[in-house]
């Protein structure tokens, strides 16, 4: 994996991942669309899959489904590897282009892919009316797919993922066409699969959203994992913001303490422990610094997003120093 | 391959068809053709008695149109049907959902195949075996075996079928529909030429004919049907010269199809599909 990471995935000691990809490349023509994605989805966990427009995260997902052969490159799903179609049986898949038979009901269409994932028959009336109470279409369940609005369609097709409790939920921009209220059924309904002991890959842009359900994302950047990140170390993980002035070299003394950059006529430290911030404070004020004040920030997925993919204003290595201009 | 996805596939498609107004639109305006030419053939009967046969190859000239309008509706209807079955639902993302399935790429494919080839045999059998009964109705006519012949149009439709269901994995549905279609016509077309050939005995002629059979067997399958709508060979005989002139008439069969150009027509729509399922693998989505 290129990049930082902070999980301890592969551990001698974890069970078996939920999905583990090596060096996964896919190639269309001379078009490469991932390079070589690398990254493990442990079992039971909200994995966020992130990155910008044409990174390669709607092609990964075909790959991890079976839905596109990969160029190169190896991967396991659920312990068997990618594409095997007995694996199906136990994934649920919301694509991110969702289209359902226009001509049959909803609860048709839920029928019907209780027969394609060979659900037995007898679950299949009580399974039904559990997906469409959960995506709030029990009052339309009778009426033909063609009449729903795009946010009822996706509703439906989050109905067909979550159908015969899988172990493995696939969730491509799941509420890409949905309002506020069913944004929030969505986390809710994850945060559910998460209570079951389902594993949830999350493909979405809505980093906001990402934030508040998921456990770990990996940052997909150019078809590669950038940066594999546990969300809790991540909201966790703190900086300081440091109004200093009289000190030109403010920059290359705070440097050992963590990431530096300036922001205005602010000092920002990133990754810099709680405890270490006094230290820091000391030694800018023995430099002959005047220190006004002294703010604790807390990072948000976006910009741990934007910074990794090297788009933040002023990102710099730690112990990158250069003087303050 | 796995055939419970295949059948499953192949009920959907038929639930499909029968929710469509567009079959229900077919079975009407066949029932509406099928009493204008038993009208028609009805008029032909009535026309003074005529030396020999010459009536009964009147009757059968009429019925054997009337098939050929009727299998080019098939066809049109096979080829339409199938043209977007695979390249429409991978454009709009239908496929996605199945695929993601215990469902293969062949699965889908051939349980399309299945569920069409049901829809389009069972509509050939049922009009064309209405259309001989009102014919013999109206007339009396008795073609030579006119159980067989809907069965020869079935599987001419079938031939077609198979075809703009293969090209529909690679490209857009009127593209594939329009090539069936033209496809028809030429195949036609050389086993007129190969008729024309052989009646003339002419080698150039022939083989056209013979490679159009090679590459779409549909036309083999028509001649079946036209040879089967014809009167009794006696009928022929006694008719004498004056049946000669059917004989090179493009609405005339002189023989059945032979047996080893049957076959093949089975074995090109199995490896027409083999082909097709190669081409889905193949197909990004």
């Amino acid at each position: 994996m290129a990049g930082s990471s902070t999980g301890d995935a592969g551990g001698a000691s974890s069970p078996a991942p939920a999905i583990e990809t090596r060096e996964l490349r896919k190639q269309f023509g001379r078009i490469v669309a991932l390079t070589g994605l690398t990254m493990t989805v442990r079992k039971g966990e909200v994995f966020g899959f992130l990155g910008p427009n044409g990174a390669g995260k709607t092609t990964a997902v075909k790959l991890l489904l079976g839905l596109s052969a990969p160029t190169a490159g190896e991967g396991q799903v659920l312990g068997a590897p990618l594409g095997d179609l007995a694996t199906r049986q136990r994934i649920g898949y919301l694509p991110e282009l969702f289209r359902y038979q226009g001509w049959m009901t909803a609860r048709e269409v839920l029928a019907l892919h209780c027969e394609l994932a060979r659900l037995p028959r007898s679950s299949w009336p009580a399974g039904i009316d559990e997906a469409l109470e959960l995506v709030g279409l029990a009052d339309r369940s009778n009426d033909r797919v063609a009449t729903f609005s795009k946010g009822m369609q996706q509703r439906l097709g989050l109905g067909v993922a979550l159908l015969g409790q899988p172990d493995l939920v696939v969730l491509d921009e799941p509420t890409s066409a949905l309002d506020p209220v069913g944004r929030q059924d969505v986390r809710a309904i994850i945060g559910a699969l998460r209570a079951r002991g389902a594993t949830v890959f999350l493909n979405s842009h809505l980093l906001t959203e990402v934030e508040r359900v998921c456990d770990r994302v990996a940052i997909v950047d150019r078809g590669r994992v950038v940066a594999e990140l546990g969300m809790a170390e991540l909201l966790r993980e703190s900086g300081v913001r440091i109004l200093v002035t009289g000190l030109p070299d403010a920059r290359a003394i705070a440097g050992p303490f963590g990431q530096t950059r300036l922001d205005g006529e602010w000092l920002a430290v990133d990754s810099i422990a709680d405890e270490a911030v006094p230290a820091l404070v000391a030694r800018l004020v023995a430099r002959g610094g005047a220190v006004h004040a002294v703010v604790p920030a807390r990072h948000t997925l976006e910009e741990r997003f934007l910074s990794l993919l090297g788009t933040a204003p002023d990102a710099a290595a730690p112990g990158d120093a250069e003087p303050r201009p | 391959m796995n055939r419970g996805a295949i059948l499953v596939i192949a009920r959907l498609t038929l639930r499909e068809a029968f929710r469509r107004r567009l079959l229900w639109a077919l079975v009407g305006l066949t029932f509406l053709l099928v009493a204008v030419t038993g009208w028609l053939l009805g008029k032909a009967a009535e026309l003074n008695p005529l030396q020999g046969g010459e009536q009964q190859l009147i009757l059968s000239q009429l019925l054997v149109m009337i098939a050929f309008m009727f299998s080019f509706v098939l066809t049109m209807t096979a080829a339409f049907a199938a043209s977007p079955a695979i390249g429409l639902e991978i454009e709009n993302g239908l496929l996605l959902a199945v695929l993601a399935r215990p469902v293969r790429r062949a699965d889908v494919l051939l349980g399309r195949w299945l569920g069409l080839a049901l829809v389009v045999v069972g509509y050939a059998l049922a009009a064309g075996y209405l259309e001989l009964a009102v014919a013999r109705l109206m007339t009396g006519y008795v073609p030579v075996d006119p159980m067989v012949a809907p069965l020869y149009l079935a599987g001419e439709s079938l031939i077609l079928l198979t075809l703009a269901l293969v090209f529909s994995t690679r490209i857009a549905p009127v593209a594939s529909g329009s090539i069936a279609v033209v496809g028809f016509g030429l195949a036609w077309m050389g086993g007129i030429a190969g008729g024309i050939g052989d009646y003339l005995n002419n080698d150039s002629l022939r083989n056209a004919g013979t490679i159009a059979h090679l590459i779409l067997p549909s036309d083999t399958l028509w001649r079946g049907a036209m040879f089967a709508l014809e009167p009794p060979s006696d009928v022929l005989a006694a008719a004498g010269s004056q049946a000669r002139i059917f004989t090179v008439s493009p609405f005339f069969a002189g023989t059945p199809p032979p047996l080893p150009w049957l076959a093949w027509c089975a074995v090109w729509v199995v490896a027409t599909l083999a082909i097709g399922v190669l081409l889905l693998r193949r197909r990004e989505l």
